[in-house]
């Protein structure tokens, strides 16, 4: 191998910007109506009452995927992180079976999410998860994880 | 149930039959077409197809007219005429791309046939008797990035393509020069060449590059399968929403319809699977067409434990086998029997240098209640 490709710094040099007509994505779609982001206090007091389950199901359905500001993201992966780790395991199955496709594919992005920041009691729980999705999403919500743009 | 052909260890890149069936037309994923003759269950190389500088991305033999056009990774097209002598004569098609041509389709009628490319354009040709020459138009419009699938309307006029910039478009593709006006379709009036006629997104979410699209028999559904493992459907009939099913296996690469009601979709599974539409629209899974079972090893000898611990170092050689009869991902999708619509059996091809029948009857019959 010469000398000169010993150096890897030439792998983070972004090629695309010097293409002229480069691929843009639609911008248009994401400056409608702002999108939903899941109500704290709604989730803390479902919480509080038990009820996981119900918790899981608002979190999902109002994940602020489109979004694009990362502070509205933040804040739901951590809201959704506290509800999944509120489940106990034996409620994992049951709760994971009681979703839709479309949930089942936004929480399998959720807890891709999860691995990026780990800690050692989370990832113990997200790994259980990941195994429960897995089972009823398949790889089809694992392949979505990575194509999908609108990204948890 | 189906029939299995080997082609050697090298990846099939995608396959075409004559109208009979008895010859095939392959590329073993360089630039060579290799033609096969099929007597008596025997495969007999009659000619290689070796115009093109590298490695050729699609093959279509037009069945009425008995022409094959090939395009290729070096931006052209070559349309082979048969000789007497069993042997093929190449005609150059001057496609003016600036990258690589990735798919190529006759159209029903086989006076012209459409080359999705790497240029963000498709190339529409037809023959131009007068300079005894194939005449190449562009369709450009809005489109964003690779095209990387097409398929004709049942009409001749009016083309469907598939791009990385994940959406669907509708283009008329009727040439002034030498087509008489058609009647109107659901689609929209005729118009000239690359008008867009409707444009669906893959997905809400964004992404997923589309991989195959599909027209129904009568032309007024669409189907296209995307690298998001989803399949989508579309019936004009019925307005432009799009029906978008998203599958738990991995994504597919091609699609074809079957029946009126029905889709066989195959792909990175390795598997074909059949889908059918419900009254309502809705895409829902039927079967698998492979339901061969895994093996059972025979009995672990110790000789076979110590050869297989000597050449792979492990116990079990069982676990790189899949089960399935294809053991790579299905790269083509095509009608034997039958036609688009009211398919009998179909055939497909791999990276795995297989080529394998499938024949829906008997698995139509064997799943009660089953219609296709």
């Amino acid at each position: 191998m010469a000398t000169n490709t010993l150096s890897a710094a030439f792998r983070k040099i972004d090629v695309d910007q010097y293409n002229e007509d480069n691929y843009r994505e639609d911008e248009v779609a994401d400056s409608q109506s702002p999108p939903a982001a899941p109500d704290e206090n709604e989730i803390t007091q479902l919480l509080n009452q038990g009820n996981s389950l119900e918790a899981l199901k608002v979190v999902l359905r109002n994940a602020p995927l489109t979004s694009k500001n990362p502070q509205v993201k933040e804040s739901a992966l951590n809201l959704t992180m506290k509800v999944l780790m509120s489940f106990k395991s034996s409620q994992v199955d049951e709760a994971v079976n009681s979703l839709d496709v479309e949930m089942i594919d936004t929480l399998m992005k959720y807890i891709y999410k999860g691995f990026e920041f780990p800690s050692e009691k989370r990832c113990g729980q997200l790994l259980l998860w990941h195994e429960k999705v897995y089972s009823v999403g398949g790889v089809g919500s694992i392949v979505r994880v990575l194509t999908d743009h609108k990204r948890a | 149930m189906c029939e299995k052909y080997s082609f050697g260890v090298h990846p099939i890149t995608c396959h075409s039959w004559n109208k009979d069936r008895t010859r095939i037309a392959l590329s073993p994923n360089n630039h060579e077409v290799h033609v096969y003759n099929r007597s008596s269950g025997e495969w007999q190389l009659t000619d290689v197809l070796d115009q093109h500088d590298l490695r050729v991305t699609g093959i279509d033999w037009a069945p009425k007219t008995n022409r094959i056009v090939t395009c290729a990774a070096d931006r052209n097209a070559y349309v082979w005429s048969p000789c007497e002598d069993g042997k093929w004569k190449p005609t150059i098609v001057f496609l003016r791309l600036n990258r690589a041509a990735t798919c190529v389709k006759w159209s029903p009628e086989e006076n012209k046939f459409a080359v999705g490319s790497g240029a963000k354009l498709i190339s529409v040709c037809y023959f131009n008797e007068g300079n005894n020459w194939w005449v190449s138009k562009h369709i450009k419009k809005t489109i964003k990035s690779t095209v990387t699938c097409l398929d004709w309307h049942p009409n001749n006029t009016i083309l469907v393509s598939g791009s990385t910039d994940f959406r669907v478009r509708v283009f008329s593709c009727y040439v002034k020069e030498f087509e008489e006006s058609s009647a109107t379709t659901k689609w929209g009036n005729k118009a000239g060449l690359g008008h867009i006629l409707a444009e669906f997104s893959n997905s809400p979410l964004g992404g997923g590059w589309i991989q195959g699209v599909s027209f129904s028999a009568d032309g007024n559904r669409l189907c296209w399968v995307s690298q998001d493992s989803s399949i989508c459907l579309v019936d004009i009939t019925k307005g432009t929403q799009v029906h978008k099913l998203r599958t738990e296996f991995l994504p597919f690469l091609s699609c074809l319809w079957v029946g009126p009601n029905a889709i066989v979709v195959s792909g990175h599974d390795c598997c074909p699977m059949l889908y059918t539409v419900d009254g309502s629209g809705q895409l829902q899974f039927a079967f698998k067409l492979d339901i061969s079972q895994k093996k059972e090893a025979g009995g672990l000898s110790a000789m076979r434990k110590f050869q297989s611990l000597d050449r792979q170092a492990r116990l079990e050689i069982s676990d790189t086998e899949l089960e399935t009869i294809h053991q790579n991902t299905i790269t083509c999708l095509r009608c034997y029997e039958g036609s688009n619509g009211s398919v009998g059996k179909l055939s497909t091809s791999g990276v795995d240098g297989q080529l394998v029948i499938w024949d829906l009857q008997p698995l139509e019959k064997s799943i009660k209640g089953l219609r296709i």
